[in-house]
């Protein structure tokens, strides 16, 4: 028997028993909707989750700080004090209420650099404009965000930072257009605004910069964007009429290695600089404990979904055994005309394989169109907040996965009963009555 | 004398182990000619069904051997076996078995599908088959459709399709009315006399017995002799 005939009888056997065939796909279909549903969600978030990674920072970034002093413990009151020690400083927006730092000074920063695998390293130069200014129609606060200069933007329109670049260039959240006065992102790329800033002297002055792009807001905030000339030419104006002497001190640095970098060579920089006393955290530290959640979640969610498809290969059994059953005389019959026990075999293997994979792919088609269904009601409903958030994606090699396995498990089920009948004796099989 | 086709030598058969040890064969000896026709009568439960199914390779004998065209069957392998059941075999069941809910056509070609031929080919070689049945006009409908003798007529061309050296039959008039039975009968007849295919027919039917060139009695699991068709009548009309 060709394989090609194979395939069309088990086909058409398996739709000799509309019903038990039918209630079988229902079973497995039930068990690929809840597993492409799960897949899709766990790809949907997973993308959200990179989006905002990229957007705090980039993967050959390391962001370092001065390790906390382990003695000074408040029941010890104030360390006593250290004149080579720098002073502290206090990390802002995002860090725990109140709590302070060993501010990086430049001997730091060089110590930083001279690390292995380093390649270069620039303090966190924070500026604080007080307004910006479109065109006259009014000046509005604007936050700058810290990670911006770093960090690869999801943009609305326009184009990303360049820091080579010795223009001065921004990029404005989608929530400042409308104040600013723009139609939409589209317009606002390549406009100049001005920047006010006051200097160390208290005199404002202004600024002037390209918009380059339009970013979407993130789950961490809408801060502008700025390149790194512009924060060089505005910290420059903030700090004209400083005095000579005022030493620099920085929060935090920021390092580059080597973008190839393996996960033990940056655990061995990361172990180096914790030796001399800095600690440092690459993007995937920061975000790594919130995937991990999101991941057991959605591994709970899939464990559940193969609980169900578990559960359907036995109605395959069942199905296929019955099947077996009731056509004892036919296989009798092929047997007795010279089919061999491997033919049998495979005959009924697919018909399993093809129970599989009707139920996979209606399970999958259905899935799509319920998962995008609900993830556009969501997206434009309780997500609204989180611009770019489609809970429910499909990657199509994860589909193709998703089918190719619940084929495979149909295949399994399908081994027990196409055995019985590959086994059967055409004499016994032509007897039963 | 040439070769035979089947040649049995003290052939057995039991079912069963122990207190429900069953002899249904116990030692039948006996040769058919290429082009022969050969009844197997008996009663039911005589053994002659077992016997045809050791002679068509369907069962292996317990004891005796048997031989296809001078080749012992044990040593035959399973690749050759399927080979032969399926190109110099065919099969006539008393209780057709044809697949109710596919066209006469299809259940005609199995044995070409089994055998791995073309669909094309499987086509034109079918309703080759059929005509010679009278059947073609039937080659679409669904098997379930088809009167008893219209049916036993697929099962011959189902049999005939290969174009086999011998046609088995098991009580093929068993389950049709006698003016039906008469019509199989005679295509059955007309298939040994003009292609010369060998014909061994079981059946308890003395008339369709004495139709065929030879008669084998079988009782008890053995052969009885008798050699005139006579006698054959009125054995076999005690036992029907």
């Amino acid at each position: 028997m060709k394989f090609l005939d194979i395939v069309r009888s088990a086909i058409q056997n398996s739709f000799r028993n509309k019903l038990r065939t039918g209630l079988t796909v229902v079973a497995i279909f039930i068990g690929a909707f809840t597993l492409t549903i799960t897949s899709g969600i766990g790809t949907g978030v997973t993308a959200y989750i990179n989006g905002q990674v990229s957007a705090i920072g980039a993967a050959d970034v390391l962001t370092i700080t001065k390790a906390a002093d382990a003695t000074a413990t408040a029941s010890d009151g104030p360390a006593a004090y250290d004149p080579s020690k720098s002073t502290t400083v206090s990390l802002g927006n995002g860090s725990r209420p109140g709590s302070t730092i060993q501010a990086l000074t430049t001997a730091d920063l060089a110590k930083i650099k001279a690390t292995a695998g380093i390649l270069s390293v620039d303090p966190a130069v924070r500026v604080s404009p007080d307004y910006v200014e479109y065109a006259g129609n009014g000046k509005f606060e604007l936050t700058v965000s810290q990670t911006g200069t770093i960090t690869t933007a999801d943009l609305a329109a326009g184009a990303q930072l360049d820091n080579s670049s010795s223009s001065d260039q921004l990029l404005l959240p989608t929530t400042y257009l409308d104040n600013l006065g723009y139609a939409d992102a589209k317009a606002a790329v390549g406009t100049t605004v001005s920047i006010g800033i006051t200097d160390y002297t208290g005199t404002q002055q202004t600024v002037t910069a390209t918009v380059v792009g339009v970013q979407n807001e993130t789950l961490l905030g809408s801060g502008a964007g700025l390149n790194r000339s512009l924060v060089a030419h505005l910290h420059t104006v903030a700090t004209t009429g400083e005095p000579a002497g005022v030493s620099a001190g920085y929060a935090t640095a920021v390092a580059h290695f080597d973008v190839s970098a393996t996960k033990a060579q940056i655990t061995a920089i990361k172990d180096d600089l914790s030796a001399q006393g800095y600690s440092s955290q690459t993007v995937a530290d920061t975000i790594g404990a919130f995937e991990t959640v999101i991941n057991v979640i959605i591994g709970v969610l899939n464990a559940f979904a193969v609980i169900a498809l578990i559960a359907a290969g036995f109605g395959i059994v069942n199905t296929l055994l019955m099947s077996v059953q009731e056509r004892t005389r036919e296989i009798g019959l092929m047997k007795a005309m010279g089919m061999n026990g491997g033919r049998v075999y495979a005959l009924f293997s697919m018909e399993a394989v093809f129970i599989g994979f009707l139920g996979s792919a209606l399970g999958v088609i259905a899935a799509i169109g319920v998962g995008s269904l609900i993830s556009n009601l969501l997206a434009n409903g309780i997500f609204s907040a989180l611009p770019g958030l489609q809970v429910v994606q499909f990657a199509p090699a994860s589909i193709a996965i998703i089918v190719g396995v619940v084929m495979l498990i149909a295949f399994l089920a399908g081994t027990l009963p196409a055995r019985a009948a590959a086994r059967q004796n055409p004499i016994d099989a032509l007897r039963y009555e | 004398m040439s070769v035979p086709v089947l040649s049995a030598q003290v052939i057995g058969k039991s079912y069963g182990s122990g207190a429900n040890r069953f002899d249904a064969l116990k030692g039948v000896s006996l040769d058919i000619q290429a082009g022969e026709s050969v009844a197997i009568v008996g009663k039911s439960g005589s053994g002659k069904s077992t016997l045809m199914h050791l002679l068509a390779l369907l069962d292996d004998p317990d004891s005796g051997v048997l031989l296809v065209e001078g080749t012992d069957a044990k040593k035959l392998k399973a690749k050759e076996l399927n080979r032969l059941r399926n190109q110099d075999f065919g099969f006539v069941f008393q209780q057709f078995f044809l697949t109710a809910n596919a066209t006469v056509l299809e259940n005609v070609v199995l044995p070409l599908t089994i055998a791995g031929v073309g669909a094309k080919e499987r086509k034109s070689r079918g309703m080759a088959a059929l005509e010679q049945l009278e059947l073609a006009d039937k080659a679409k409908n669904k098997a379930k459709n088809l009167s008893g003798g219209q049916k036993q007529r697929a099962v011959i061309a189902r049999a005939l399709v290969n174009n086999p050296k011998v046609i088995f039959a098991d009580e093929p008039t068993g389950n049709l009315d006698s003016a039906t039975g008469a019509v199989v009968e005679d295509i059955l007849f007309k298939l040994n006399k003009e292609n010369g295919i060998t014909l061994i027919i079981v059946t308890h039917d003395t008339e369709l017995a004495a139709r065929c060139d030879r008669q084998i009695f079988i009782r008890d699991g053995l052969e009885e002799t008798a050699d005139s068709p006579t006698g054959t009548h009125k054995r076999g009309g005690a036992h029907s």
